[in-house]
């Protein structure tokens, strides 16, 4: 009934090439985006931030970096819990070496020290590819694990080995440390999420992000047709790494706010947003977004349906949580490789049609 | 002779033996490779799962007794009879073949014709899946692992005395040497050798090597690519099971077992996924390699570099020679 393009009369190119071609999109999206700024920072409370919303912000922010690299220029990395870890230690050493500038500056420095970071282990896919790729880069996962766990320098030689985040604020509202409210942890790493988004939606949709596709697609014809293997490639890695690193900046000082590198940023960590972007739809912004609220949530619904109606104990729904997660997975790949992400397309397709079925 | 010296010998054998460990799990994946295509991911968890079905069968555990208990408020545990290994062992082939045809029927022949990295994410699926299943199955507490031919016949445990009492003799250094890990050294040998002869000289081996060469080829002669591909994860399911009990009879049969195939990731790098003999001489170097690193340089930046050495030095060596020591040259240039 109202979705449709019908009476949605384009005069510009820019309006021609804009994201939400259909006008209740649009009104949707801004819809979404009034009730994530403006209701729910209201009535959030502690258990809704840290259960679901706080990781569904950040996992979004990983899952859109990862997606990038993987969905968008097809180069397999099982790295990002160690990105993950290099974001949240730079955030860490700049929070506490430069403790009189704003944190929200050191997020996003953290995310650039991770580009660089990426774009070094981002090296051998000039030469391997595949999942040659996808084990080199467990080098980069185990490695930089180790490496956190094992030099003093980055813990600051703190006698636990774990990094705390201290208190840090924004215009004068605590969003780090023990004392921080829901709605302004809530509300902080929104800002980022809402700003990755656009960024990768823009990236992916220009110059950029078409060479990232052609590579992806056939390595050797986007060389022939001009586009350079080695800076697609690399900028991919420093991209995706940079998103890597915020939500890593975000999932220690925000979310965590102590963190044991080998605990928090794990293998399972990389396992976990690459299962995120498989599920939602490798190649599509909104797929990032489903996948990590899919993951996000299936763990509480589980819990409240096992634990908490069924009583089962903890240990049984976690493992069927592990059975269900990888039966969906291959289910996934079998079915619908383009994921969450298709299935929404398909929907709108069939929705613009409606009620007629051609 | 220097007691330095001798130690470092003493650290090189034990690498090499850890190393032929790590050839084992990794021979599992070569043999899947060659034949299907598929980088098979969940190697370590089949690994896993055939011990924990072994020490299963074997204390007459009921399978899924957890889940059964908590959905009906029951209380069994076990059935409460002790099977003999030889006939556990036997019956977890079994499984593991019942295993290799559920894998091949239900995931990987819908699948046909996809990319390799969509394989190797869907056998990431299949890893996670095999693992909270057979936590299930078999409850996911530390077990302990005795396989025993005889009453007093059990795979042997501890260091090896003899070889501690002639080395001491030799050089004034009695080694250490453990004796699973010489047992384990003899059985990978036996089975290489059998393996080998598998593929050489019966008609399903000649059948599998004909479908690793080409696809096409071999259906065109009337060899069925399904039977095969069971036959091949069926191998590899008990390949699996001899680095389960290996691997279990070490350290306990418990999660970490999965994580062996991590291990194994780097020696493929090394080895060459496509050889065999790749396989045991990349194990055998990264057993020794990460050994000798620990020894001579862990030290000096904080030790527990076994956890990444490995993965290092496949790395550079992939950048140089992509194909690894053994492998085809599959991989194009950019």
């Amino acid at each position: 009934m109202f979705y449709r393009e019908a009476g949605d009369f384009k005069t510009s190119y820019s309006a021609d090439n804009q994201t939400f071609p259909i006008k209740f999109d649009r009104v949707g999206y801004i819809v979404v985006m009034l009730i994530a700024f403006l209701v729910i920072p209201f009535i959030i409370n502690d258990y809704w931030a840290n259960a679901i919303f706080l990781p569904f912000l950040i996992y979004a922010i990983a899952a859109l970096g990862l997606n990038i690299l993987v969905g968008y220029c097809g180069q397999v990395s099982l790295g990002t819990g160690g990105f993950m870890a290099v974001g949240a230690y730079a955030c860490y050493k700049l929070m506490t070496s430069f403790p009189d500038i704003n944190i929200f500056f050191h997020v996003i420095i953290a995310g650039g020290i991770t580009g660089l970071v990426c774009v070094v282990f981002g090296l051998p896919s000039l030469r391997i590819k595949g999942f040659y790729l996808a084990v080199a880069t467990l080098a980069a996962q185990f490695f930089l694990v180790w490496l956190f766990n094992r030099v003093a320098w980055f813990y600051n030689y703190s006698a636990s080995g774990q990094i705390n985040a201290p208190e840090r604020t924004v215009f004068g509202i605590e969003v780090t440390g023990p004392n921080t409210e829901a709605w302004a942890t809530y509300l902080f790493c929104l800002v980022f999420l809402v700003a990755s988004a656009l960024i990768a939606r823009n990236l992916t949709r220009g110059m950029a992000g078409r060479k990232w596709m052609a590579i992806r697609d056939m390595d050797i014809a986007a060389e022939i047709i001009g586009v350079n293997p080695l800076k697609a490639k690399i900028s991919a890695f420093a991209v995706s790494g940079f998103f890597v690193g915020i939500s890593g900046a975000l999932f220690f000082s925000v979310y965590l706010g102590a963190v044991e590198v080998g605990e928090a940023f794990g293998i399972n960590k990389s396992f976990l947003v690459l299962f995120m972007i498989i599920i939602g739809g490798l190649g599509s912004i909104f797929g990032s977004f489903a996948g990590a609220a899919f993951l996000v949530l299936l763990p509480v619904v589980l819990k409240v349906v096992g634990v908490d109606m069924l009583g089962w104990p903890t240990d049984i729904v976690a493992h069927l949580q592990l059975v269900i997660v990888g039966g969906l997975i291959i289910m996934f790949l079998i079915l619908e490789p383009h994921g969450l992400a298709q299935l929404w397309r398909v929907t709108k397709q069939k929705l613009r049609l409606w009620p007629f079925p051609h | 002779m220097p007691e330095q010296l001798a130690f470092a010998i003493e650290v090189f054998l034990n690498g090499l033996m850890s190393g032929v460990l790590y050839a084992l799990v990794a021979l599992g994946f070569v043999l899947i490779y060659k034949a299907s295509g598929i980088f098979n991911f969940a190697q370590g968890v089949m690994a896993l799962f055939a011990a924990m079905t072994l020490v299963g069968i074997q204390n007459g555990q009921v399978p899924f007794s957890h889940l059964i208990n908590a959905a009906l408020g029951t209380q069994i545990h076990h059935f409460g009879w002790h099977i003999h290994s030889v006939l556990a062992i036997t019956l977890t082939v079994g499984v593991m073949i019942l295993l290799a045809w559920a894998i091949q029927r239900f995931v990987f022949r819908h699948l046909v014709g996809q990319e390799p990295i969509i394989l190797f994410m869907a056998t990431i699926g299949l890893a996670y899946f095999l693992e909270g299943f057979a936590d299930l199955m078999w409850g996911s507490e530390i077990k302990k692992l005795d396989v025993c031919l005889m009453a007093d016949a059990c795979l042997p445990q501890g260091i090896n005395l003899a070889i501690d009492e002639i080395t001491f003799g030799w050089f004034g250094y009695g080694f250490f040497i453990d004796n699973l890990d010489i047992t384990a050294t003899i059985v990978a040998a036996i089975l290489v050798v059998a393996l080998v002869a598998f593929s050489q000289y019966t008609k399903q081996g000649r059948a599998m090597r004909a479908v690793a060469d080409d696809h096409q080829a071999a259906l065109s002669v009337g060899i069925s690519l399904n039977f095969i591909w069971v036959l091949v994860w069926s191998v590899a399911g008990f390949v699996a099971l001899v680095a389960g009990i290996m691997w279990g009879a070490k350290s306990g049969v418990q999660f970490s077992l999965s994580l062996i195939a991590l291990k194994a990731l780097p020696v493929l790098m090394l080895g060459g996924f496509t050889s065999i003999p790749g396989a045991i001489v990349g194990g055998l170097i990264i057993g020794v390699g990460e050994k000798l690193f620990e020894f001579w340089v862990g030290p000096l930046v904080g030790g527990a570099t076994e956890n990444w050495f490995a993965y290092v030095l496949a790395l550079l060596f992939l950048v140089f020679r992509p194909q690894g020591l053994f492998g085809e040259k599959i991989i194009e240039r950019v």
